[in-house]
């Protein structure tokens, strides 16, 4: 699949690793104010002199064998298998003799919250799923570590380095809430519109870059009865959430999310917001299929495997979630949203990389330095590597996939990213900070979709939705300035 | 006291003392824990709940999805207990008593026994593999069980559970297909105690099958039929899990099928809003309260003496 003339597959990884996600804009400027608000300073104060006798080379963080540690891990899409073959077994190298409690659960809300309630609660978690915590809350309660000296602490592959410096500016970025450092996002994820590279090349169809030749194509896919985009309306529809504010991030700069992240007034009817909703609901209207507001993800993935519709919007997740499913000859691949506007603010070639899967130590926990250090060795090449070849998913670690074998869809990925450069969509945050207003808008975006409702209408009662949030004294408010 | 009374109440105590403290422990502290949550804004991360008196009943009045949920209740609480029972009563009679009197006695339809467990089947299915065998039923698609068939015979498919107007319907035809089951044994137990002669009389009197139900068998199961009655109802303010697996979008579209526990769900676990999801559940204990209340009032009779 390497033509010549094109990059090696290393050169690419290098580059990812290297060069990715300097976009990440003022990440260097973030990285030098964040100072720790420790939430017990008495406490903090004894536990630092006994630390600080454990504090060597080999163990930066001052982590007391002695202790156990507690992992919770959400196994979900990516399983847990990580933790327990990858992740547990460096830190029990690195620490001889120290005992770990694994858990692997889907259910962390229902588990961890009474625990967070009395007390009681596990040194490290992977925040993720339907039920996940919500990490505002119990950043307002203390309840999160803060992530500082981890970042500080020497790498463990390269001791002349910080942590901050091996992993993407993206993930120090998203690490605050309320201005501190307090969660590892691990994963970097790609979303655009997912299609089958193979079966492009031999229909002879090449990408369409502006919204003009997006709806040509449309109508020859038509002919074939093939549906030129779907989303499933019944569990993942907020994947055409996303497209359509990645859309309006095209059409208006990544302003117009920040501004709708921050609660700006009148920021869900910024005429960005309008023309991107106004253009998705034209190709559904015209090339759509109501049928697919009653599938789940995954029906209508396998629909896209069996080419009955050309585009999906999702993350770079999809390939390994499908992997049971794919036919041999389907080779996922990445395509950039196309321009809506000849005017649009970013390039044809903008895509969304972000980061996720949300890791925390506990502030109150038994072991917070076990926790901070269970973190540097996943932030380890080693590490992430393992992280990367058990779960098909690239990891926030500079440089980490080098010399792994990657799936086609995460080489276009990474491929995408590359043609992308500085035009990086930003991640809308809303979704963590306030989930209602992030539910109000995919369902009544599904309304929307299904024709029953105008784009005016869908924009006024999702900006009447925000208004209301911000109006609600008892929901914590967060801002981001990038 | 004497101390024989004494005695006497302390052996009794002595037995209740461990139930009545389970009780009280995880079933009315639970209740009165929720009574005070909904005086407060806690978001069940906070260690020290702020109270703000009513202010969460206030918001629910003014709150268009909880009347939405209102609503809902009120169809499924006059159909569901409505069309149940009408069916239940209508097979239980054809599996008892619909074959009419052959020599000795009266008897069901021919393989009522092998009926009398189809219809029970349902009852026993855990309502995930409803939920998940009814997902294939109402599939939009061609690969949907019913819109496979209309689209076979050229005609479009049914948006079973994506259209507003039909999606309620189609999940109360759900809950019926699941509920019939029980009642129909139950009612079947109650027409067990009617007294054959009954039946026997009117039928040598030219009695036909409808006079057979109206007259005898219809006044005579009254009782039954109110419990089941006020079973239903009470299952009709619930109905969680079922619209949580099959209604898109937990309660949608557009708020058509929502019901108040899934409304409480979705705002204490996903919203984490937990002082306003216990005055929701506040405002739905006193509706099942007044439901029963009522129900059991205004059909109270004297009993038949058979």
């Amino acid at each position: 699949m390497t033509n010549p003339g094109e990059i090696t597959r290393r050169q690419m990884l290098r580059r990812i690793g290297l060069t990715a996600l300097v976009a990440g804009p003022g990440a260097g400027l973030l990285s030098a104010c964040a100072t720790g608000g420790g939430a017990e300073p008495a406490a903090s104060a004894s536990a630092s002199a006994s630390i600080s006798s454990l504090v060597s080379a080999a163990n930066p963080l001052g982590v007391d064998a002695k202790k156990p540690l507690e992992v919770v891990i959400f196994s979900g899409g990516l399983g847990d298998a990580y933790a327990t073959g990858v992740h547990q077994p460096l830190y029990t190298k690195a620490h001889a003799g120290v005992q770990i409690k694994h858990v692997g659960t889907q259910n962390i809300g229902t588990q961890l919250r009474p625990r967070f309630l009395s007390g009681d609660v596990p040194d490290v978690v992977n925040n993720s799923g339907p039920e996940a915590l919500d990490l505002a809350a119990l950043a307002a309660e203390g309840h999160l570590a803060d992530l500082t000296p981890l970042w500080d602490a020497p790498s463990v592959d390269d001791p002349g380095k910080k942590v901050r410096d091996t992993i993407t500016p993206a993930a120090l970025e998203n690490a605050k809430l309320n201005g501190q450092d307090l969660v590892l996002n691990y994963i970097v994820s790609h979303r655009a519109l997912w299609y089958d590279s193979k079966f492009f090349a031999d229909k002879g169809w090449t990408l369409p870059a502006t919204w003009e030749e997006f709806k040509a194509l449309g109508e020859t896919a038509k002919k074939e009865g093939i549906a030129l985009f779907a989303f499933p309306g019944q569990k993942g529809p907020y994947y055409q959430l996303w497209n359509m504010l990645y859309t309006a991030a095209k059409i208006g700069g990544n302003q117009v999310i920040i501004d709708i992240d921050n609660l700006v007034d009148n920021a869900w009817k910024s005429e960005a917001v309008k023309a991107s909703v106004t253009a998705w609901l034209e190709v559904q209207t015209a090339f759509g299929d109501k049928s697919y507001l009653g599938l789940d993800h995954t029906q209508t993935q396998i629909k896209h495997l069996q080419h009955k519709v050309l585009f999906y919007p999702c993350g770079s997740w999809l390939e390994n979630e499908m992997v049971k499913d794919k036919p041999k000859d389907f080779e996922y691949a990445i395509a950039p949203i196309p321009s809506v506007t000849a005017a649009d603010k970013m390039p044809y070639g903008a895509i969304q990389v972000g980061v996720g899967e949300n890791f925390i130590v506990a502030a109150k926990g038994k072991n917070p330095q076990g926790g901070l250090a269970y973190l540097r060795l996943m932030l380890s090449k080693e590490g992430a590597k393992g992280f990367t070849e058990k779960t098909k998913n690239l990891t926030v670690v500079n440089g980490a996939a080098e010399g792994l074998d990657l799936t086609p869809g995460l080489v276009s990925a990474a491929k995408a990213q590359d043609a992308a450069g500085q035009n990086i969509i930003t991640d809308a945050r809303f979704e963590g900070w306030y989930k209602e207003l992030f539910d109000y808008a995919w369902q009544q975006q599904n309304t929307l979709m299904a024709g029953r409702m105008t784009v005016e209408e869908y924009l006024d009662k999702v900006q009447k939705k925000a208004d209301d949030i911000k109006a609600d004294s008892s929901i914590a408010k967060q801002t981001r300035n990038a | 006291m004497s101390t024989e009374r004494l005695r006497k109440y302390g052996f009794v105590a002595g037995f209740l003392v461990v139930p009545l403290t389970l009780y009280l422990v995880f079933v009315i502290s639970p209740y009165i824990q929720a009574f005070q949550l909904a005086l407060t804004s806690w978001n069940g991360y906070q260690r020290n709940p702020t109270y703000v008196g009513l202010a969460n009943f206030g918001k629910l009045f003014d709150d268009e999805v909880f009347w939405q949920a209102i609503r809902n209740h009120a169809v499924i609480l006059l159909v569901l207990p409505l069309l149940t029972i009408a069916f239940a009563l209508f097979f239980a009679f054809l599996l008892n008593l619909g074959g009419g009197s052959r020599g000795a006695g009266m008897r069901g339809v021919w393989g009522s026994t092998f009926y009398k467990v189809v219809f029970f089947a349902p009852q026993v299915l855990a309502v995930a593999v409803v939920g998940v065998l009814w997902k294939a039923i109402f599939r939009p698609d061609e690969s949907g069980v019913v819109n496979g068939a209309l689209i076979k015979m050229g005609l479009d498919p049914v948006g079973w559970l994506t259209e507003p107007s039909l999606a309620l319907w189609s999940l109360l035809a759900v809950m019926i297909w699941q509920a019939v089951g029980f009642y129909v044994v139950l009612f079947s137990a109650g027409m067990a105690a009617i007294p054959r002669d009954y039946f026997e009389a009117a039928a040598l009197d030219g009695a036909g099958r409808f006079r057979l139900f109206f007259s005898i068998t219809l006044p005579l199961l009254r009782d039954t039929i109110q419990v089941g009655w006020v079973y239903l109802g009470i299952a009709a303010f619930d109905c969680f899990a079922l619209i949580q697996v099959l209604s898109v979008d937990a309660g949608g579209p557009d708020g058509a099928t929502t019901v108040l526990p899934v409304e409480i769900y979705k705002t204490a676990f996903s919203y984490n809003k937990v002082g306003y999801a216990s005055a929701m559940g506040v405002a739905l204990f006193f509706l099942t309260i007044t439901f029963a209340v009522l129900t059991l009032r205004v059909s109270r009779r004297e009993k038949i003496e058979l």
